[in-house]
């Protein structure tokens, strides 16, 4: 196991390294630059930006450079567009908040999404399994961008129980629209593969034996029917957690909670190089430990996995 | 000078009125009004983004500016019509030559540390901005400014030391030009302008726009920055005028969709939002005292690719005359736009000041006339049914340009036969294929940097950085460079009106309106104020 740990982390620096220097070519292949504006700036002012930014410097020197400052010294340089921040302000003040209403997220989803899938295969063809699979097909199809302002105008315009957006530092009363309209589609998934993945271990034979045996329903079910259910839910989970705590610009461009996602999409559209590569290398980074982990875990809860 | 005496008289009037301004039967009543105040006076509202800066040095964008009039204070301010008051300078004296200004500074104006605001401040944050270390995407300002040196500060070749601007002692401060500029003062109520504390800036390096390390010299400080989610300032008890500040706090919250951003005001959340396009009938009936369009300093253009490049039919004066005249103005300001935008036939902003709007002879012509010469003018340039002109539109991706873009070219379909090919990009796409030639006929919208004629129409000059048609008219040239020195402007500026419309490099479509909601108990707001440079200082709310 600590050498599988090993060598897929030996991997993750190569792979990374590919992640840097093709968003660098893509990023300057795109048509413009960060100091674009509808009105041109003068060449001279143009030339002191440029030469500020080590923008004046040869494309493969640029890459090097920035590898270099990233490896050693953690630093992703001045953002381009915020010009009073650096790439780890703007990424220490967004990346927290992302994490907490995608953390909570997550919870909801994962609680509420097996939950329902759980008691839909249980009880399958019943009233419970319609509405289990009803509710999360309605969770499917409203997407959060459709979501979002529902839950605006009911909630903030209509009741006036919520604020209509913000952060304030988090305080509950802001994370419960950006949670809800997040972890929606992420519920409505999980509980789709949990009611197939449990509707099928229902039906293998070691079920069939345990209940023969006369074992209660409930312990089959806990005991018995938990782990393999789990096992296609969880390749799922792992990129759905990173998906959910790198952030949605859905949420962030419709609840003002100044997360990273609409930092990252800003960025494209701003052409803000360094902050495109921080969040791409904080992203990747994310993707690569949390498979690591789904891959971990499998391996815990499935004997048959070896690495 | 005059200036002095009206700024003299403003300010005493100012001084009287605020005697009598306290409490009268418990509640604040307004020291000029006499309206009864509200208990809270804050004041929140909605920016669309997160603003590039708000070192004044650097900052670019004009929510960043609106941010900036309330945290510092230049050397003067306008009022609620645009008019020049004092901020930190009393007055000025121009030499003869009108190339040396000198301006007295008051000298109870405080830094919110308590240190007194000198001229040496202005000195210091002027050559800052234009220095090459600083790197300003605004240091052109400066150029702007036909300060002594500028262009060569920002090149590098000169020192920053150098630059045109001395502090003779703590309250004189003396400011040289390369060429007389008449609206040279009404430049300095640009944030560009605006003094820095340098043993701040010193200390923090670029840390000290951060709440607690800023020192600012506004009628308000800066508490709280929390980056594409708000912005709080509070009031600035070193601040000389204080005591007549209303509003206690300011925020301003960034909500990037305007339709949320609505939500949110209607909920009570906000004071001011913008109104989404084509909203303004439906909440201009529902809330006729909320709703509000004033003049914005914008126009908004096609402008024709004149280069070698492009195709042949568009270097053709006629045939874009043509497509100018086959535009009907009038249904895209009440049809498609609905805000109280106004159609335009000059480049030049209606409402810019000291401009009168010349007789362009189209604008006096019925949309029936209009049609009839272009279709004549089609013909002679040897198009018709049989050979219909093709050309591609270009404009940057946004629901309201491709609005704009689908009734023109419908315009030109029904009158000239005109096959047009429409286009979207992403707007650093478009920037680029603009400034590249690479288009035919492209979206354009120009916003003044001051409120002047000139700064809409210098970008007809042929060697103007902002002129993407790359048209050349020796005529225009001249006359423009001479209305910088001329007596009489106008004259020349109609000229230039006529010549465009004539020749028609670019098609002026509309006037730009900004429209608002503003709730209905705030007020002071400068309506009046064609720059809508507001201070959150003049506003105040009333009681129900």
């Amino acid at each position: 196991m600590l050498s599988f740990v090993v060598r897929r982390l030996a991997v993750a620096i190569p792979t990374l390294l590919i992640l840097v220097v093709l968003s660098f070519i893509l990023m300057y292949a795109a048509p413009g630059g960060p100091f674009n504006s509808e009105r041109p700036l003068p060449p001279e002012v143009l030339a002191n930006i440029e030469a500020k930014y080590g923008l004046d410097q040869p494309f493969w020197k640029q890459i090097i450079n920035y590898v270099v400052s990233v490896v050693t010294q953690f630093d992703f340089g001045p953002s381009f567009q915020y010009k009073d921040r650096s790439v780890n302000d703007v990424i220490a003040q967004g990346f927290p908040v992302t994490l907490t209403y995608g953390f909570w997220s997550f919870v909801v989803a994962v609680t509420v999404g097996m939950s329902l899938g759980i008691a839909a295969a249980i009880k399958q063809n019943s009233w419970l399994d319609y509405l289990a699979v009803g509710v999360s097909i309605g969770a499917q199809v409203l997407p959060n961008f459709v979501m979002a302002p529902i839950l605006l105008l009911v909630f903030t315009l209509w009741l006036g129980w919520l604020p209509g957006g913000g952060w304030n530092g988090g305080q509950w009363q802001f994370l419960i629209m950006p949670v809800i309209a997040l972890s929606t589609s992420y519920m409505a998934s999980i509980a789709r593969i949990t009611r197939s993945s449990m509707l099928e271990v229902l039906n293998t034979n070691f079920i069939r034996t345990a209940r023969a045996k006369g074992l209660p329903m409930r312990r089959v079910i806990w005991r018995h029917a938990m782990k393999p259910t789990i096992l296609p839910v969880l390749s799922y989970l792992g990129p759905a957690f990173v998906g959910m705590i790198t952030g949605s610009v859905i949420i962030d461009v419709f609840f003002s909670t100044g997360g990273i996602g609409q930092f990252f999409v800003n960025s494209a559209f701003n052409r803000d190089y360094s902050v495109i590569m921080g969040i791409t290398i904080l992203v990747g980074t994310l993707t690569i430990l949390f498979n690591l982990l789904v891959d971990i875990l499998y391996a815990w809860i499935d004997p048959k996995i070896r690495y | 000078m005059t200036l002095k005496t009206k700024l003299f008289a403003t300010t005493s009037a100012l001084l009287i009125a605020s005697t009598g301004a306290l409490y009268a039967d418990g509640h604040a009543t307004h020291p000029v009004t006499g309206e009864t105040l509200a208990s809270d006076q804050t004041f929140t509202y909605r920016d669309l983004d997160e603003s590039p800066s708000i070192d004044p040095g650097i900052a670019e964008d004009s929510a960043g500016g609106d941010i900036l009039r309330d945290l510092f204070e230049g050397l003067y301010n306008q009022d609620a019509t645009g008019n020049l008051v004092p901020g930190v300078a009393l007055s000025h004296d121009v030499s003869e030559d009108g190339m040396t200004y000198t301006f007295n500074l008051r000298d109870n104006a405080k830094w919110s540390n308590g240190d007194t605001v000198t001229a040496g401040d202005f000195e210091y944050a002027w050559k800052r901005a234009a220095s090459p270390e600083l790197a300003s995407p605004y240091s052109w300002f400066i150029e702007l400014m036909a300060l002594e040196n500028a262009s060569e500060v920002i090149a590098g070749d000169v020192d920053p030391s150098e630059l045109g601007v001395t502090a003779i002692d703590d309250t004189t401060l003396e400011v040289r030009l390369t060429q007389p500029l008449p609206y040279f003062p009404q430049m300095l109520t640009h944030f560009t302008t605006f003094p820095v504390h340098q043993a701040t800036v010193e200390e923090f390096g670029s840390d000290w726009t951060k709440p607690g390390n800023m020192v600012s010299n506004g009628a308000y400080v800066l508490t709280e920055h929390v980056p594409q989610e708000k912005l709080v300032r509070e009031r600035n008890e070193m601040y000389w005028d204080n005591e007549n500040t209303i509003i206690e706090t300011v925020t301003s919250l960034v909500i990037n969709d305007e339709n949320v951003a609505l939500t949110r005001y209607l909920a009570g959340e906000l004071d001011r939002t913008d109104v989404p396009a084509g909203q303004f009938p439906r909440l201009a009936a529902e809330y006729p005292d909320q709703a509000v369009s004033v003049p914005l300093s914008c126009s908004y253009y096609y402008l024709f690719n004149l280069r070698d490049n492009a195709p042949e039919e568009i270097q053709n004066a006629d045939v874009r005359k043509a497509l100018s005249l086959a535009i009907d103005r009038d249904i895209i300001v009440d049809n498609v736009l609905a805000g109280g935008q106004k159609a335009a036939y000059t480049f030049t902003h209606w409402a810019t000041a000291g401009f009168e709007t010349p007789d362009i002879p189209m604008a006096s012509m019925t949309q029936a006339e209009r049609n009839a010469m272009a279709v004549e003018l089609m013909e002679g340039a040897g198009y018709g049914p049989d050979n219909p002109l093709e050309i591609d539109l270009v404009y940057n991706t946004s629901e309201s340009h491709k609005s704009v873009a689908v009734a023109i070219s419908q315009m030109w379909k029904q009158t000239l036969g005109v096959e047009t090919t429409l286009a979207n990009q992403e707007w650093q796409t478009f920037l680029e294929a603009r400034s590249n030639g690479d288009f035919e006929v492209a979206r354009g919208g120009w916003c003044a940097d001051y409120n002047e004629a000139s700064t809409f129409l210098d970008l007809m000059q042929s060697d103007s950085g902002y002129n993407d048609s790359k048209y050349v008219n020796a005529e225009v040239d001249e006359l423009l460079a001479a209305a910088k020195t001329s007596d009489n402007a106008q004259a020349n500026y109609d000229r230039v009106e006529e010549i465009v419309a004539e020749e028609t490099p670019i098609i002026p479509i509309y006037h730009y309106a900004s429209v608002k909601m503003f709730a209905e108990d705030l007020e002071g707001w400068p309506f009046e104020n064609f720059q809508q440079n507001w201070y959150s200082k003049d506003l105040y709310k009333i009681a129900e």
